[in-house]
């Protein structure tokens, strides 16, 4: 094989990389170079240095160390039985690359993966020497996020959660089941272990020992996962089931959902489709009402399709209002915030300004357009001072108005 | 007769919060002021300003960081809105939380627009190098042109990152150079010409490969970045070609058979076998 240069290992590397949802760069701890002596921040909220035309935000550098895999997942461009062209890095060209990159103000830090190349612990040691590089030697204190591989030994992990700010672990698919089929060789069971594992490492570092030192931070900005959507026949139901345990069983930051996107030279076992771009919004909304709006994963199913799975034409909180409306109007003057919370089109920085003025005075209509509400969505939900739907909450139409207008037939 | 305040362009925020207490504490009512930036004319009937009291006033704590965001606004009202605020708030401190009063949602949309700006400047401004890369102290420089009086705003974010390397961002109102660990401000430039910083072609491979072309989605792009901060980023170039392409490129993947795979595929399979049992 003729050695590549360093512009053709980016490309493979990055191409192979895309695959995985995550680029985030919030959370971690904060960190900066005032003193001179390193290079690179963390703010706490992460920067998207840059979209690409799929409308992905790109935050971190986000490569494989190496596409060589001795796995063979279906889903995946890497998998040993793909014909795509290999490339390794070295650990040197990925530090460069990402402190390079980070000079020019391109990236918040490094999201580093990789197939597994002779063993899971000889692959999780080359990932962990690469972070250890950057800050030991470069003084780096920019964001990296390492994929953890679930079959490598725990004091490698608890390693890489010294360097990392973020430590991911991809459960692949919403049930054992699937993984079984579609990832052969990866053990549901493992994942989960590992998974608990980074889990009690970061516990464990967050007392103080009994000379009163706190320990080294461990991953500060948590642990996060990946579900491929519309690959198997898990319907949303199972879907967010699934996150919902993976939220409260692991304490994950962020479950990321991955729409099934066709890949180059792909598999005879999993037939190509259209990337679910639709379904996979509507999981995040469901996620995001999961984790902040105080719902639980029956309500938002419930309100879904008679399938189990969520309605693509409007989303989750509109479609539990709807199933709901003996609930409706809420009196915004009075409602409790767990209740203004369930409007439609009132989202937590609303609720948050109604309640800091309310104690003041009472709303009026205006004031919800001033304070950000969306007004359109909210109107049919709610009564203020000078507002009151009427009728509007009991129309039987009132799905029909939020809904795009069903396509018009034609005469063939 | 009035009172005509010009404040100056960089350290903009104490001036007026200076010359706010000065007025405050004589009961000087927002009418009879009228302020401005730079340099501004000697008005033949301005009065001299009262002099500085002692203490300071107290204000809401919330006020502090509505004023020092939407202070770099380029609405040519903002310091004459806060401090007819500021005035307003003398007689009704639970004014600065009611936020469907227009005096206060017209200064926070001002402020989120500043901050919004700010914001895109962390994000889109980029470095060239323009000195030694083997130097001990690496030189880059950029240039950008945000929509308000954002510079000053943004800096503590440039000086907590880039703390090991001097750098200058340029921009049409103002400039800042951070040499040694120090910044400082200085007047603005026309648009200056960098050198060819070769890492910009490495970027734009990441950005072509980064990119997944079965999931074009252009108005979530176009809504984060317009396309008026496409001119100073070097990944831009490579946008249109990117959509041009993408459509022939699902295609191809649909189109190609599965292959069969490569012979070492199933060597290293049977190896991951005999070790497992
Ligand atoms: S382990 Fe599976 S998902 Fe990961 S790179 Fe290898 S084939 Fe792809």
């Amino acid at each position: 094989m003729s050695r590549l240069s360093l512009e053709q290992k980016l490309a493979i590397l990055s191409d192979a990389a895309k695959y995985d949802a995550s680029c985030a760069s919030s959370g971690g701890q904060k960190r900066n170079s005032r003193d001179g002596k390193g290079i690179g921040s963390v703010t706490g909220s992460g920067i998207c240095h840059a979209y690409t035309p799929d409308g992905r935000c790109i935050s971190l550098l986000k490569i494989l160390m190496t596409n060589f895999c001795i796995y063979d997942c279906v889903y995946c461009v890497n998998r040993v039985s793909s014909n795509v062209q290999r490339a390794r890095f070295a650990p040197e060209e990925v530090v460069t690359l990402t402190l390079e990159f980070y000079r020019r103000n391109y990236i918040e830090g490094l999201f580093l993966s990789s197939g597994i190349i002779k063993s899971p612990d000889d692959t999780m040691a080359d990932m962990v020497r690469i972070a250890k590089l950057l800050r030991t030697e470069h003084g780096f204190r920019g964001y990296i996020h390492l994929k953890t591989i679930p079959d490598a030994a725990p004091h490698l992990i608890e390693e890489a959660g010294l360097y990392a700010d973020r430590l991911s672990i991809n459960v692949e698919l919403p049930t054992d089941n699937g993984v079984k089929t579609f990832a052969p060789e990866k053990d549901p069971v493992q994942i989960r272990r590992a998974m608990r594992e980074v889990k009690e490492q970061k516990d464990a570092r967050k007392d103080r020992s009994h000379t009163g030192k706190r320990p080294p931070k461990f991953a500060p900005a948590g642990q996060s996962t990946q579900m491929i959507v519309g690959a198997d026949g898990a319907n949303d139901t199972t879907i967010l089931r699934t996150s919902s345990r993976l939220y409260t069983g692991y304490r994950l930051k962020r479950v990321y959902y991955s729409a099934f996107s066709p890949i180059p030279d792909s598999s005879s076992a999993l037939p190509l489709i259209k990337p679910p771009l639709v379904r996979e919004h509507r999981l995040y909304q469901a996620d995001w009402l999961l984790r902040f709006y105080g719902f639980d994963v029956e309500e938002i199913t419930d309100s879904g399709t008679a399938d189990g799975n969520l309605d693509l034409d409007i989303d989750p909180k509109l479609a539990w209002a709807l199933k709901n409306r003996h609930v409706f109007p809420v009196d915004v003057n009075r409602a409790d915030r767990e209740m203004l919370l369930r409007i439609p089109g009132i989202g937590q920085r609303s609720v948050g300004r109604i309640l800091s003025t309310r104690r003041h005075r009472t709303l009026r209509y205006d004031d919800l357009r001033r304070m950000g509400a969306n007004l359109k969505q909210a109107r049919p939900f709610i009564s203020l001072l000078d507002w009151h739907p009427r009728g509007l909450t009991d129309t039987e139409h009132l799905r029909a108005r939020f809904a795009p207008q069903p396509q018009q037939l034609q005469l063939l | 007769m009035s009172y005509r305040i010009t404040l100056p362009e960089m350290d903009t925020f104490t001036a007026w919060r200076d010359v706010a207490r000065r007025l405050i504490s004589a009961n000087i009512p927002p009418e009879e002021v009228l302020w401005s930036r730079g340099a501004g004319e000697k008005d033949l009937f301005a009065r001299p300003l009262p002099p500085l009291p002692k203490s300071t006033i107290p204000v809401p704590k919330s006020f502090v960081s509505l004023a020092r965001l939407s202070i770099w606004h380029c609405d040519h009202t903002r310091f004459h809105q806060l401090y007819a605020l500021l005035w307003a708030l003398r007689s009704d401190r639970t004014l600065i939380e009611d936020r469907g009063d227009i005096r206060i949602s017209r200064l926070n949309r001002m402020a989120k627009e500043v901050g919004r700006d700010r914001h895109k400047m962390h994000a889109f401004l980029r470095f060239r190098e323009i000195g030694d890369p083997d130097a001990p102290r690496r030189r880059f420089a950029a240039w950008f042109e945000p929509s308000h009086y954002t510079l000053e705003p943004a800096l503590p974010f440039f000086t907590d990152r880039f703390g090991d390397m001097d750098w200058s961002i340029f921009t049409p109102d103002l400039s800042a150079h951070f040499v040694d660990g120090k910044v400082q401000l200085a007047e603005g430039v026309d648009k200056p010409d960098f050198p060819i910083d070769a890492t910009e072609d490495l970027w734009r491979v990441y950005f072509r490969n980064i990119f997944n072309p079965a999931r074009v989605k252009l108005t979530a792009m176009t809504s984060e970045m317009p396309k008026k901060y496409w001119a100073n980023m070097p990944e831009a170039s490579e946008i249109p070609d990117l959509i041009a392409t993408a459509e022939a490129r699902v295609r191809a993947m649909a189109d190609a058979a599965p292959t069969v795979a490569p012979k070492r595929a199933e060597v290293i399979k049977a190896r991951g076998k005999t070790r497992d049992d």
